[in-house]
């Protein structure tokens, strides 16, 4: 069994940039031959979760099967080679990221504890009264609740950079907002209801001329385009496994080695500490220091195989293979009359937004659906852009690694059956 | 496409399109607001009681088909009921979109028109669109003059998930 898949990841991987053979990449992917109500399935939502590979699911497997102890504990063999595949996940995440050193790596649940985990440490230690942190209006809720809370906490204050009605960060706006006051800037990488791409490199830029450090949530970013963290310059980047096609409950946080020192850390408890007594503890080095607890280590182990899958993909392929699926897909939908398409950046990757006149998204997911189309509905857990644009809520199509341009036909199919019964 | 007619009933999409009793009532008597935080939708139903009755009862809002069509029926439905036949109407009608064991199983008011909404049950995700106005209108009926809010997540995680 396990041959003649491996044998077919082999297949795609070694496919490379210049002929990305996309039928063979979708063979990796035990859950796309699925029917869904008779019809098969066309996954485009990939944006809230990607499917994972059949290497993935194995890896996962082959951990609890042959490879499983508790890790950084045990003299005994399991446990020093669980802490080893566990360590070899860390180093592939750095080369993944590009980042300097492994010690840069931090392993949390996903992106989303990576965000509070800055807000809580470095936050803490940095904000004071009257302080201000930026964001900008195309975050996901995960990037601006964490930061409310700090702000609260310390009586600062959450300051705003706008879009314009393409959904393009306004830039000079956010370099007006950047004031002596500011202490932390905080981006999406893309933007998750919308597909914006931001100019991290210069908004890193323009931030770190003013001294303020800058934290990019790549949740998005990652699985569908190269981030090199060292070229960006960015303090913080983080990303998590789910929706880089490998298991949910793991994510990276990278941070500068400086930064990371300066910061007291995140939760207490065990593996975090170098030694404790009742009188004192001192803390563990980098990056455990910020990972108390045992971790999700067989989904941290697979997570580490689905970085080698994308990896040997290579993303600058995927990225191409997302972007003509986003083209082809933006022209098919700007055909259909009564068709919005909402979020119109000129640099832009792998969401694909829209509304339709009179018609609710809600109703449009569930007739999609019964068509074996699964896309997104609501307001994308970023309702301050949805309230940006005046709708409720929008439909959502997002690529991933597997789709074809055939799955967009449907997509449009579905949309035409959608009106035929709402109109 | 046979299932989904049986959710998007020829009645509900006819609802949809052209709400009943859509606007609002200057000097309402009671008022309250519903919010679905899953999809954002927001409806705002008007009561005039005379005593016990509801003499009038419209909405505003923007929300789903299903959500608008069910808005439009319980206001055509609840107008000049007492206040305990709405509730008892609102609870057979639960039971109907929710349907557990398949049937309404309670002794209580005939369901008429509403029994469109018998489809619901099929897709759990959509029952919250179908109750929405009903929350609304009992958050209403329950105000005692104040303006309510009332939201469909206010029971507690997948209080009403529905059937499987």
């Amino acid at each position: 069994m396990s041959t003649v898949v491996r044998e077919a990841r082999t297949g795609a991987a070694a496919s490379g940039p210049s002929s990305y053979d996309v039928e063979a990449v979708r063979r990796d992917f035990p859950i796309l031959s699925a029917t869904v109500y008779g019809k098969p399935l066309v996954y485009l939502d990939n944006a809230a979760s990607a499917q994972k590979p059949m290497a993935v699911i194995e890896a996962e497997q082959k951990v609890y099967e042959s490879l499983y102890a508790n890790i950084h504990r045990g003299v005994h063999w399991l446990s020093v080679h669980a802490t080893d595949a566990y360590d070899a996940a860390r180093e592939k995440a750095r080369a993944f990221l590009n980042a300097g050193s492994a010690h840069e790596i931090v392993f949390v649940r996903g992106t989303t504890e990576a965000v509070n985990l800055v807000a809580q440490t470095l936050g803490r230690q940095r904000v004071k009264a009257g302080d201000e942190v930026l964001i900008t209006a195309l975050e996901h809720h995960s990037n601006i609740v964490p930061w409310q809370i700090l702000c609260e906490e310390k009586g600062a204050k959450l300051a705003v950079a706008p879009i314009d009605e393409r959904g393009e960060l306004d830039l000079a706006a956010f370099e007006k907002l950047l004031t002596p006051k500011t202490r932390l800037v905080s981006v999406a990488h893309l933007s998750n209801a919308l597909g914006t791409i931001l100019p991290v490199k210069r908004i890193t830029e323009l931030a770190h001329a003013r001294g303020v450090p800058v934290f990019v949530d790549g949740a998005q970013a990652a699985p569908r385009m190269p981030v090199d963290v060292r070229e960006l310059d960015v303090d913080f980047y983080a990303f998590s496994s789910h929706k880089i096609y490998g298991p949910t409950g793991v994510g990276v946080l990278y941070g500068k080695t400086a930064l990371l020192e300066a910061m007291p850390p995140y939760q207490g408890g065990g593996d975090m500490i170098r030694s404790v007594t009742f009188e004192k503890t001192t803390y563990n080095e980098l990056p455990y220091k910020f990972e108390a607890g045992t971790p999700n280590i067989a989904g941290g182990i697979a997570f580490g195989t689905a970085l080698d899958y994308v990896s040997a993909l290579g993303l600058p392929a995927i990225e191409s293979h997302e972007h003509d699926l986003l083209t082809y897909a933006t022209a098919a939908l700007s055909e259909i009359p009564g068709l919005t398409i909402v979020g119109t950046a000129r640099e832009k990757a792998g969401v694909l937004s829209f509304v339709l006149d009179g018609i609710h998204p809600h109703d449009i997911g569930t007739v999609l659906d019964r068509e074996g189309i699964a896309i997104r509905t609501g307001h994308h857990c970023a309702q301050p852009v949805m309230d940006r644009f005046g709708l409720p809520a929008t439909a959502r199509a997002s690529f991933g690694l597997y789709n074809t341009r055939a799955e967009v036909d449907a997509l449009v199919a579905g949309i035409h059956k959608v009106i035929g019964m709402f109109r | 496409m046979s299932d989904l007619r049986d959710l998007y009933q020829e009645v509900i999409l006819d609802h949809s399109k052209r709400p009943r009793n859509f606007h609002a009532i200057a000097g309402a008597s009671r008022k309250a607001e519903g919010y679905n935080p899953l999809c954002g939708d927001r409806e705002t139903v008007y009561l005039v009681l005379e005593g016990e009755r509801v003499r009038d009862v419209a909405f505003q809002g923007a929300g789903c088909a299903i959500s608008t069509a069910s808005a439009s029926m319980m206001t055509e439905s609840v107008k000049g009921k007492t206040r305990a036949e709405a509730e008892a109407l609102f609870a057979r009608f639960h039971e109907l979109i929710t349907g557990k064991n398949g049937e309404t199983q309670t002794e209580g008011p005939e369901l008429g028109k509403l029994e469109v909404f018998s489809g619901v049950r099929e897709y759990p995700v959509r029952v919250k669109c179908a109750t929405l106005p009903w929350h609304t209108l009992k958050a209403a009926l329950e105000s005692d003059g104040a303006p309510a809010v009332v939201s469909t997540e206010s029971e507690g995680p997948h209080a009403e998930s529905g059937g499987a």
